[in-house]
């Protein structure tokens, strides 16, 4: 069967070429943005068509240049793009095998490529893909019948391979950020501090005193600064802000912070599963867990550029997509998407839905408005803090019933949540336009099987045996600030939940949380993942609980089919949590690049430790108070513990996306960890002294 | 109020005709177009625009112009080429200690400054000299391995 997003993208010089300087083109429309991905799909092509890695030549991503893929989320480059390069390299190799048996008149069983040469016998016989090229033509639609490699013949997959977006950003220009461009100018919004906000008064003469040469953009509630330099245009807005008049600002409760308070909000509710059980003489445990609204806290504030020359808008954008940004753009200027360029470039770490999609809009805004020369928007720190979507918070309250051997045979997870996606397609600076409406909801998403996808409901299960399980979600709309999609969604607050009260449930029922576990799994790699996770953490040297210092683990098979991941945490508890060791067993499949595979994994791990621990956005004021990394803090140098990972069964199993797989184990592992030293549960994140001394007197 | 001012950058004299309000990173960016120092927070909180003056790493969001009169800076462009790459750079690639890499250029002047001081840190005194920066990927321990790698590297380099 033809790959869908191979039968999206059919065209095979879409994705495949081979140049006059005998190099490989080879295109995704995955962005990069350094989970190495495009290193991987080089790997997975390299290896289909039998040609050097070091030839290949990755498309820099732009709308034409690149096939459509839409976004690049949910972990999911590896699980969707990956058999999408790899049968359309596999059948390039089929149609370039043909064509080299017609010239030499023989069956194109008797060839063989190697490093881009046809070999017949094993001896070269002068063609290669590049010698060939130009009497093949690959503009035509994909099959999807081209015979695959065995994964046992496959030589650069599987192979750590450095990546190749790396480079650059070791020596100083890298980032779209850095990006000059002839006559460019720069601006600031004036951000409306809510959506309801009307602009009710500005300070043009106070304005130009601090920026003599500004230009000053007002349309409605959207007001921009353009100057020729960025300090300028960001003296122009310090004054705009001092001296903008709003009106109809509303003040957000602080208490809407806190996840309890999501059950005080409107919500819509979602039951799926097994019917409620009715009355039983068996054990039944309740416990209820959250976690707060959390920011990607991305490094670098977003930045875009936007030029509007002859009717042709174009865009500079280091988001999750050129083509979503393409559609989003053409929405809000009007403009047809045929008359709208849209080109990436590198940006830092965004873990979902940050702020990357906002500023090429702002800058559209002013193009549109001030056609010619290109104009370039750099939102601040608070700006990214206090503008872009943040991950929502979440409350978990989880029901079991255990039969008389203390057998988990019954779960309920009933979650409370803000949409996961709910800010996707939308921009920040569209209220503040005249006319402005909020767009509709989404229509729901359906899974394959024509389910209701929600982001609230990954991992929802716990990935063991049990005989009856249901979800019941609230989702609450509207939310009270923008949420949207934050590094595997609900999917590592539901493993934290539940691999906490697993611990709960294994103490109830008086036995091992290791044992308790693999009771329940049946799945052999699991019980592998498992079982080597407990050697390597040590778990037979587990002491006596409340010692202040603590051991715990945690399982989860990421939304129930993807990679089997196992962590484990020593901490020591004193006024805070400090974290000892961390560990990390994990059977993602077939592993394209075992390096990278690990970095994700790592990498993973230390972003989850930091929301366990220290992380929580704040609502007060018109909508996010929390607008500086005094305000956020996350993990530190000293605050990271040494931690090893080990890839099991890596060549195979179908390959799983990594970059989302170990955040839950390991906040669980945490939380279990801080159980076992203080002999007292944390059920709310992030774990905080205050926390910590409130377990202790509970 | 534009003045002149001389200081060292990257080891060649430098003169810049500017405001000595103005900060470093301000001009970095802008009319000298070095973009290794990055914007980060803008109020000396995350390292991301981390340079050296006179060896010591300095927020250069938060350093006036005129305060530099006389004095060294060191950027990241100033430690090495793709060609010719500082110790800490070819570790760095080696070890693969990056992800995004928006937190790079500055941590590897501060490394640098720390490897100056102190050849041969332990891992608490890496974290310790890297503890300003913020890194969001979660490389820090790829960091800190490479960062003991460059200083074990530049060591047996002294001593042959």
């Amino acid at each position: 069967m033809i790959p869908p997003m191979l039968a999206a993208n059919p065209r095979l010089d879409r994705w495949v070429g081979f140049q006059p300087d005998g190099r490989v083109r080879i295109a995704f429309g995955r962005m990069e943005y350094g989970q190495g991905i495009l290193t991987a799909l080089a790997q997975i092509a390299a290896d289909e068509l039998d040609a050097p890695f070091a030839r290949l030549q990755v498309v820099p991503a732009a709308t034409g240049a690149v096939p459509d893929e839409g976004l690049t989320v949910g972990s999911m480059s590896i699980e969707v793009s990956g058999p999408a390069i790899r049968a359309a390299c596999a059948e390039v190799r089929a149609i370039f095998t043909a064509a080299a048996a017609a010239r030499l008149g023989c069956a194109a069983e008797e060839l063989e490529v190697r490093d881009g040469a046809f070999l017949r016998a094993g001896q070269a016989t002068g063609l290669d893909y590049w010698s060939l090229a130009g009497e093949v033509d690959l503009d035509r639609a994909a099959s999807g019948e081209a015979p695959l490699k065995s994964a046992e013949r496959m030589r650069v997959v599987g192979e750590s391979q450095p990546r190749l977006d790396l480079p650059p950003k070791l020596f100083g220009a890298a980032f779209l950020h850095d990006l000059v461009l002839p006559g460019m100018r720069h601006a600031r919004v004036l951000r409306q501090p809510g959506a309801g906000a009307r602009l009710a008064g500005l300070d043009e003469a106070a304005i130009r005193r601090a920026a003599p040469d500004v230009d000053i953009l007002v349309d409605h509630a959207f007001v921009a600064l353009i100057c020729e330099t960025e300090a300028d245009a960001a003296r122009a807005h310090a004054a705009a802000e001092a001296s903008a008049r709003w009106e109809g600002l509303d003040a957000l409760d602080p208490a809407l912070g806190e996840a309890a308070a999501l059950k005080t909000l409107p919500h819509e509710d979602f039951e799926a599963g097994a019917p409620r059980p009715g009355p039983s003489n068996r054990r039944r445990l309740t416990a209820t867990y959250g976690k707060p609204y959390l920011s990607h806290g991305s490094l670098g504030p977003s930045a875009g550029i936007a030029q509007l020359k002859d009717g042709k808008l174009t865009i500079w954008t280091h988001n999750q997509g050129v083509y979503p940004m393409r559609a989003l753009a053409a929405r809000i200027t009007g403009l047809a998407p045929e008359a709208i360029e849209v080109i990436h470039g590198q940006g830092p770490g965004c873990y979902g839905h940050n702020g990357a999609d906002d500023p090429p809009i702002d800058a559209a805004l002013i193009a549109m408005r001030r056609p010619g020369r290109p104009i370039r928007v750099q939102w601040r720190r608070e700006d990214e803090f206090g503008h872009a979507p943040v991950g929502t918070a979440m409350l978990m309250e989880l029901t079991a019933e255990l039969d008389a051997s203390g057998r988990l045979v019954d779960y309920t997870a009933e979650i409370w949540n803000t949409p996961h996606t709910g800010a996707r397609g939308t921009a920040v600076a569209e209220s503040a336009l005249k006319g402005y409406v909020p767009p509709p909801p989404a229509p729901p998403r359906l899974m394959p099987d024509g389910s209701r996808f929600s982001g609230g409901l990954l991992n929802a299960i716990p990935s063991y045996d049990i005989a009856a399980t249901r979800t019941l979600e609230h989702v609450v709309v509207p939310p009270p600030v923008r949420t949207s999609s934050l590094r595997s969604l609900g999917g590592a607050p539901n493993t934290f939940a539940s691999e906490s009260f697993m611990d709960e449930l294994a103490a109830a029922a008086g036995q091992d949380p290791l044992a308790y576990r693999l009771a329940m799994l049946a799945e052999p790699r699991g019980r592998a993942v498992l079982t080597r996770l407990a050697e390597m953490c040590g778990w037979t040297r587990r002491w006596a609980a409340g010692t202040g210092r603590g051991l715990g683990l945690a399982y989860d098979r990421h939304r129930g089919r993807g990679a089997m991941v196992a962590c484990a945490a020593e901490v020591e508890v004193d006024a805070d949590v400090s974290l000892a060791r961390l560990w990390c067993a994990c059977d993602g499949g077939l592993i394209v690049n075992p390096d990278g595979a690990k970095n994700q994994l790592e990498g993973g791990m230390v972003m989850a430790a930091s929301w366990t621990l220290k992380e929580q956005v704040k609502l007060g004021g018109p909508g996010i108070a929390s607008t500086t990394w005094d305000d956020y803090p996350i993990l530190r140098f000293s605050e990271v513990p040494p931690i090893e990972i080990e890839l099991l069964n890596t060549r195979g199993g179908r390959p799983c996306g990594l970059g989302e797989v170990s955040q839950g184990p390991v906040m669980a592992a945490i939380s279990n960890a801080v159980a076992h030293a203080l002999d007292a549960r944390l059920r709310q994140l992030p774990f905080t002294r205050e926390r910590i001394a409130a377990a202790l007197l509970a | 109020m534009r003045q002149a001012i001389d200081f060292i950058l990257n080891g060649r004299a430098a003169t810049v005709e500017a405001d000595p309000s103005a900060s470093l990173l301000d001009l970095l960016r802008g009319p000298l177009g070095l973009s290794g120092a990055r914007f980060g927070c803008g109020v000396g909180q995350c390292g991301a625009c981390a340079v050296l003056v006179d060896g010591a790493p300095v927020a250069a969001c938060q350093t006036e112009l005129g305060l530099l009169e006389g004095k060294t800076v060191l950027t990241v462009e100033g430690l090495g080429t793709p060609e010719a790459p500082h110790p800490l750079q070819a570790a760095f690639l080696d070890l693969q200690a990056g992800q995004c890499g928006y937190c790079l250029s500055g941590i590897l002047v501060g490394a640098k400054a720390l490897l100056d001081r102190n050849p041969d840190p332990t891992r608490a005194e890496i974290a310790a000299a890297l503890d300003w920066h913020l890194c969001r990927c979660g490389v820090h321990n790829r960091v800190m391995d490479a960062v003991a790698l460059a200083a074990r590297r530049m060591r047996e380099g002294a001593a042959a």
